[in-house]
């Protein structure tokens, strides 16, 4: 398959706007700006494009919602947060064409009729931020950002916007707050950003690999889109692979190939020596899959049908080498550490949950508590909190105590039976086991 | 690469923050990126981090006053995000990552490594103020695992001994 999204991939100065332009790039926003925005829209309606930032939302839908009489500016964001665990693309399209991700921010930007786009990207994501400055400068330079962009009369602004270290603002409405100079909490939906979202303002917030999708939906049409991978999960798909495969990283394939095709083929399939045990399909926050599971396709709608998501299509793949228990500990501690704290069954729940884990791992597990842990998880999700890491972390944990029961009465089976000074839900004073030592 | 160090400037010598003209023409110029005054704080207070090393409750204060919030308001903002330093750090932070990919490809054995040879734990900083440890959530590049960001800068596909390297480069340099 040829490379559409990673194609600038290997190609020398690839980031500079000549090699962009040689490449036929900004020629799609060049066609948005002979088009209505109306039409932009019902072209990306057509293609069928996805979000590509966790929930596979209809992106030409989402635009749509986006209200026509609005008075005064509407916003659009980049999403360049980055941050569910397993996720590594984003960087990967900035790193090699940062003027594909600003060319699909002007594109929707001018879909939606905003004047102003923000660029939130993560704050560790430094080299990255000044790539995206670079690239910006030249734009404009160039007269493809500023004001009256090529004589069409339409003006676009894009900042970038670096954030400073919270998961949470990976969320589109904490990423909002976040951009206003607040904390980052989430906001309690309806109203949906697209009709108040930052400073007020109909706001659309889109991922990076969404937007660039764009320009090639754009100059090939949204009938060449549509035609790649499958009936409602069109487009091609950065999966981003990680763990114990023997060539992990970023790669470009069809939507909808299977887990199977994606670990044994370009990954070259797991480490010499041991053998597949578990993967989850996209980031941490989707619920575990079993090794016996690699034949699900790698759409939205097949990982949904097998009872897990797409989201970002971070394949975190673990193989016979891994503790499940220490698994569902490492990750109770990221959440733990990356709620927000505003509701409590996710602030309190994600701590319980990583204590009774942490206690587990270190040899004091008790028979209830797998049945505890599915019960703090019933509390935080399905909609007990304003946003859904209540479920982020809530899925991973029930989906791996319920998939790998055997690995939990293993350590019940041998844990201490000498009396622990301490009632079971406070925290675990000895050393971290889950991770250290 | 060659990671810049941290240069924390004292809690006293912040006391009484003033931004001068350079600093003054940066903040107009955020200004007007944004509708609102307050949308500035985050990018402003990562100005005051580059130039000070850390946000000491005097740059708080100035920034406050700055910006027209209470330093009440700015201090929860700015310890709401883990990246804002309001303790003063060493020259170099090592800021291992501790999440699922990097913890199963040898990040780990990483970081037990980092707290030997360092003699300090997680949180932090050796005697002489050049290296501070830091375990870290998912840094976004799980694919070259086990990841380490020192300071701004991202050093992956990590060995032990690749990071001992670093380490004694940047300590000759400190
Ligand atoms: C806890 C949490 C973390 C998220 N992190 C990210 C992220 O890092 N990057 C991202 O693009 N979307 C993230 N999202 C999804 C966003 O809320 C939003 O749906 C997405 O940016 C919309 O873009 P899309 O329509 O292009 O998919 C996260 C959602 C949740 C609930
Ligand atoms: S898990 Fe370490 S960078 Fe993602």
């Amino acid at each position: 398959m040829e490379s559409v999204l990673l194609r600038a991939r290997g190609v020398p100065n690839s980031r500079s706007i000549d090699t962009y332009l040689a490449a036929g790039g900004w020629s799609g926003f060049a066609k948005a700006l002979s088009m209505t925005p109306d039409a932009v829209v019902q072209e990306t309606i057509e293609s069928e494009l996805r979000g590509r930032g966790g929930a596979g939302f209809p992106t030409g839908r989402k635009w749509s919602f986006v209200p026509k009489d609005h008075p005064g500016p509407r916003y659009l964001i980049c999403n360049a947060d980055e941050s569910e665990p397993g996720t590594f693309k984003d960087r990967e399209i900035i790193e090699h064409d940062p003027h594909m991700v600003l060319e699909g921010i002007a594109i929707a930007s001018y879909a939606i009729r905003s004047n102003t786009a923000y660029i939130y990207i993560r704050g560790e994501f430094v080299r990255w931020a000044a790539l995206l400055e670079d690239a910006i400068g030249e734009a404009h330079r160039q007269g493809w950002l500023g004001r009256n962009v090529k004589g069409s009369g339409y003006d676009l602004d894009i900042w970038v916007h670096r954030g400073a270290g919270a998961y949470i603002c990976g969320e589109e409405t904490a990423l909002i707050e976040s951009i206003e100079g607040k904390r980052g909490f989430p906001r309690l939906k309806p109203p949906f950003p697209a009709v108040v979202g930052v400073f007020g303002k109909p706001t659309v917030v889109n991922n990076v690999e969404t937007l660039a999708c764009l320009p090639h939906i754009l100059t090939k049409g949204a009938k060449w889109f549509a035609s790649i991978g499958r009936p409602k999960n069109t487009g091609t798909k950065l999966y981003c692979v990680s763990g114990h495969v023997k060539r992990p990283g970023v790669y470009e394939l069809p939507m909808g190939v299977t887990f199977r095709e994606i670990i044994e083929g370009p990954c070259g399939g797991i480490r010499e020596g041991h053998t597949l045990k578990a993967f989850f399909p996209g980031g941490s926050s989707a619920p575990v899959m079993r090794a016996s599971e690699v034949d699900v396709r790698a759409d939205f709608d097949a990982c949904a049908e097998a009872g897990t998501m797409l989201g970002s299509g971070g394949v975190i793949v673990l193989d016979d080498s891994v503790d499940m228990v220490e698994t569902a500990a490492n990750l109770a501690h990221f959440y733990a550490h990356e709620s927000c704290g505003q509701c409590t069954p996710c602030r309190e729940g994600s701590d319980w949950a990583r204590d009774i884990l942490d206690r587990i791992v270190a040899g004091h597990g008790r028979p209830a508590d797998p049945e505890t842990l599915l019960r703090i998880c019933r509390f935080a999700s399905q909609g007990m909190t304003i946003c859904p890491l209540g479920d982020a972390f809530s899925l991973p944990i029930s989906s791996i105590v319920k998939k790998f029961p055997e690995e939990f009465e293993r350590h019940i089976r041998a844990a201490s039976t000498v009396p622990q000074k301490k009632l079971p839900v406070l925290p675990w004073a000895g050393s971290r086991p889950g991770f250290g030592s | 690469m060659s990671t810049k160090p941290i240069l924390s400037v004292p809690t006293e010598q912040l006391e009484n923050t003033t931004f001068d003209a350079t600093m003054e023409e940066r903040i107009l110029e955020l200004l007007k990126r944004y509708p609102t005054t307050r949308a500035t704080l985050i990018p402003v207070l990562w100005l005051c981090q580059e130039r000070y090393g850390w946000l000491a409750p005097g740059v708080i204060r100035a920034v406050a006053d700055r910006l027209g919030e209470s330093p009440a308001y700015v201090e929860g903002v700015a310890t709401f995000y883990t990246m804002f330093y309001t303790k003063p750090p060493a020259k170099f932070v090592l800021q291992a990552c501790e999440t699922l990919s990097c913890a199963v490809c040898g990040g780990k054995e990483l970081l037990h490594h980092l707290e030997s040879r360092l003699g300090i734990k997680p949180g932090e900083k050796t005697p002489d103020g050049v290296f501070q440890l830091v375990g870290v959530q998912c840094l976004g590049a799980c694919g070259t695992a086990p990841v380490v960001q020192i300071n701004d800068d991202y050093y992956e596909n990590l060995t032990i001994e690749r990071l001992d390297a670093v380490l004694d480069d940047l300590k000759g340099r400190s």
